[in-house]
């Protein structure tokens, strides 16, 4: 993985000072609030429902055992013990002491970490596909572009102050498991007839109050543009983007209003007085940074070792587990492991000390020492030998981590919700727990298949309900809680907004009313149809019809 | 007469408090003074933005109470929670601490 060269520890140890003076002068008066939010924002500090909450950044989400030791010590030295991982593959703490800030962050910089750019209207973490560099169906290692435009957009001095907040995710695969096409801009690996490899390259998605799913502005770039071509797009959005406006100030209604066209014109006219220039990505510079994603050292191993095909035919809870947690690997005799962070009846995202100590064990014994954030808030072990798996599950299963539930209901996508969170209309995680708990039976999760189920507390959308399966979106209605359903929504190479269904749902008729959604489809859907498959062939109307009937 | 009381965040470490009658920050709701006039919640408010000044809270507000059985219920859910603590951790909050 990446590691930090001079500039780098630098860059954050100058900040990590400079925000201790920030709170020094807040705390003995020389500041007001209104002066201090934004320097604070600017450092990853939010203040909460409950208290300050910090947001730290994991690097496209990759982490290595010895940071997650890090984060682990946070938990327990500065917080409660426990930490969020988030569906932009960050880990937020919920209860930091402003005080204690800038120790927590020079703790941080000491394993290359940091807050910076995890809040503002700036260019914000770069995320990717959670098996970049191990995926079977990939194209190239997105991991070096992120990191690439993870330096390009560090503290650029022309967006650090954008119309509003920025996102952009990159998928090496044809198969997005970044969820690009939901970013501002989304950036796909693709190979053209000539067998070179370049970016597609989308802009205008994004979710919250304006759900929108990015447009192509170019299916092809080769990849010494990627810098000029990016700068290209931010530069027409901070000039065009509704500063006047919160509501209107994202780039995808920008693009839009213009229209798709007239964007991409505006762009590729910035983009001529761009190109061939400094920002073209010098072949020694990215042979340099691609140097530190270079595989690790892997054993030369056949596929089906026999231990581990005995354990899986032996073990029925073993098998059920791989068949939800473990993802073909591109090197023979290796698999991808997802380790939910879903348990029944959890709170999805949450990890405690102790759990992130064990994970970062267990990425030192069975995977090379390095971890993974999904964006669907779960960890990847990238690089585990077939033949540890078994001895890897038991592990899991000791610290609560094994539930066999990757990819169905169970695996529920939930924001904090107004648990936690100063924007929130309704709480999130208890329907998550409420859910979770009700299709706790692994044999009916099993039969109902892959399906994602997103649950947000606000328009704002940070749980991605509008690209869930099913979205539950809630919201306030004279101070009750109530919850819209949504169906048909995803976050994948076919992203859509889901459809919504019908009024919304009280707190104690949301559970039942998704249980009337599965059962609806479980009674509809043809020989191994999952359940988008199914939407997609019936709509709306029939779920519509069991479910007001009903209810 | 909607009954209010004033809240806001620990400036040092965020934690939810109340206003007291000693003009003292408590994170007990209990404890709470409550204002039975809109006269009475404006020279809360004063209080409050003095506070701010002295550097002991941010963000302080007005929120509408009862009192049931002689205890300070806040109305809205949003309250209930910032007093309670997280509904699905009520183990953790400063409040459970508090209390």
């Amino acid at each position: 993985m990446y590691r930090y060269d001079e500039f780098d520890h630098r860059l954050v140890a100058e900040r990590v000072e400079q925000f201790r003076d920030q709170v020094r002068r807040r705390l003995a008066g020389e500041l007001t609030e209104d002066e201090f939010k934004p320097l604070r924002l600017m450092n990853g500090v939010y203040l909460q429902l409950h208290a300050y909450m910090l947001r730290v950044a994991v690097p496209y989400g990759v982490l290595s055992s010895r940071q997650m030791r890090k984060l682990a010590h946070i938990a327990r030295r500065y917080d409660k013990g426990y930490g969020h991982f988030t569906t932009r593959q960050n880990i937020q703490f919920n209860w930091p002491k402003l005080s204690e800030v800038p120790d927590l962050l020079a703790e941080l910089a000491e394993v290359e970490m940091h807050a910076i750019q995890t809040s503002g209207n700036c260019i914000r973490n770069t995320t990717a596909d959670q098996f970049a560099g191990v995926a079977g169906d990939e194209i190239e290692d997105p991991r070096l572009y992120a990191e690439i435009i993870r330096q390009w957009s560090t503290l650029h001095p022309e967006f650090s102050f954008l119309p509003r907040k920025f996102k952009i995710a990159v998928t090496g695969a044809p198969h997005d498991r970044a969820a690009i096409k939901t970013h501002d801009i989304g950036i796909g690996l693709v190979r053209n007839n000539d067998g070179e490899t370049g970016f597609d390259i989308f802009v205008g998605g994004g979710q919250g109050r304006t759900p929108l799913v990015a447009k192509r502005i170019r299916g092809f770039l080769p990849k010494q543009h990627l810098l000029s071509y990016l700068e290209a797009i931010l530069r027409v959005y901070n000039m065009l983007g509704q500063r006047n406006n919160i509501y209107k100030a994202r780039i995808k209604i920008l693009v839009n209003t213009v229209g798709i066209d007239a964007f991409t014109d505006m762009v590729e006219a910035e983009w001529q007085a761009l190109k061939d220039s400094a920002l073209d990505l010098p072949e020694a510079e990215v042979a340099r940074i691609k140097a530190y994603f270079a595989p690790p050292a892997y054993e030369h191993l056949a596929d089906n070792d026999p231990v581990f095909i005995e354990k899986r035919l032996a073990d029925r809870a073993f098998a059920r587990w791989l068949s939800t947690s473990m993802h073909p690997h591109k090197v023979p005799g290796y698999a991808i492991v997802t380790i939910s962070l879903k348990p029944d009846g959890g709170i999805p995202g949450d990890a405690s000390a102790e759990q992130m100590e064990a994970v970062a064990d267990l990425a030192d014994r069975y995977s090379f020492g390095e971890l993974r954030v999904a964006h669907e808030q779960n960890l990847v072990l990238a690089d585990v030998r077939q033949r540890d798996l078994y001895a890897l599950w038991q592990e899991l299963l000791r610290h609560g981590l094994a539930t066999p539930n990757v990819g169905l209901i169970g695996d529920i996508i939930a924001c904090p919700g107004l648990d936690y969170c100063n924007l929130a209309n309704a709480r999130s995680i208890p329907i998550a727990q409420q859910i979770s708990r009700r299709f706790a039976d692994l044999d009916r999760q099993h039969d109902i298949g892959r399906i994602t189920l997103n649950i947000s507390g606000c328009i704002n959308a940070c749980g991605h309900h509008h690209v869930g399966n099913i979205g539950i979106l809630g919201v306030d209605k004279k101070g009750t809680e109530f919850y819209q359903v949504t169906l048909g929504g995803s976050a994948d190479e076919n992203t859509a907004v889901g459809d919504i269904i019908g009024p919304a749902f009280d707190e104690h008729h949301i559970v039942d009313a998704v249980e009337t959604i599965v059962g609806t489809y479980l009674e509809i859907r043809k020989n191994g149809e999952s359940f988008i498959d199914t939407y997609r062939r019936v709509g709306l109307a029939p779920f519509k019809e069991t479910l007001y009937a009903t209810h | 007469m909607t009954l209010q009381a004033i809240t806001a965040n620990r400036l040092v470490d965020g934690q939810v408090v109340y206003l007291r009658e000693d003009d003292q920050w408590s994170p007990r709701i209990q404890e709470a003074i409550v204002a039975d006039s809109d006269e009475f919640a404006k020279t809360l408010l004063e209080l409050a933005r003095r506070a701010v000044e002295r550097r002991l809270i941010v963000d302080p507000y007005l929120f509408a109470v009862s009192i049931e059985k002689g205890r300070i219920q806040p109305l809205g859910r949003r309250e209930t929670i910032r007093a309670a603590g997280p509904s699905v951790r009520p183990d953790l909050g400063y409040q459970a601490a508090a209390e």
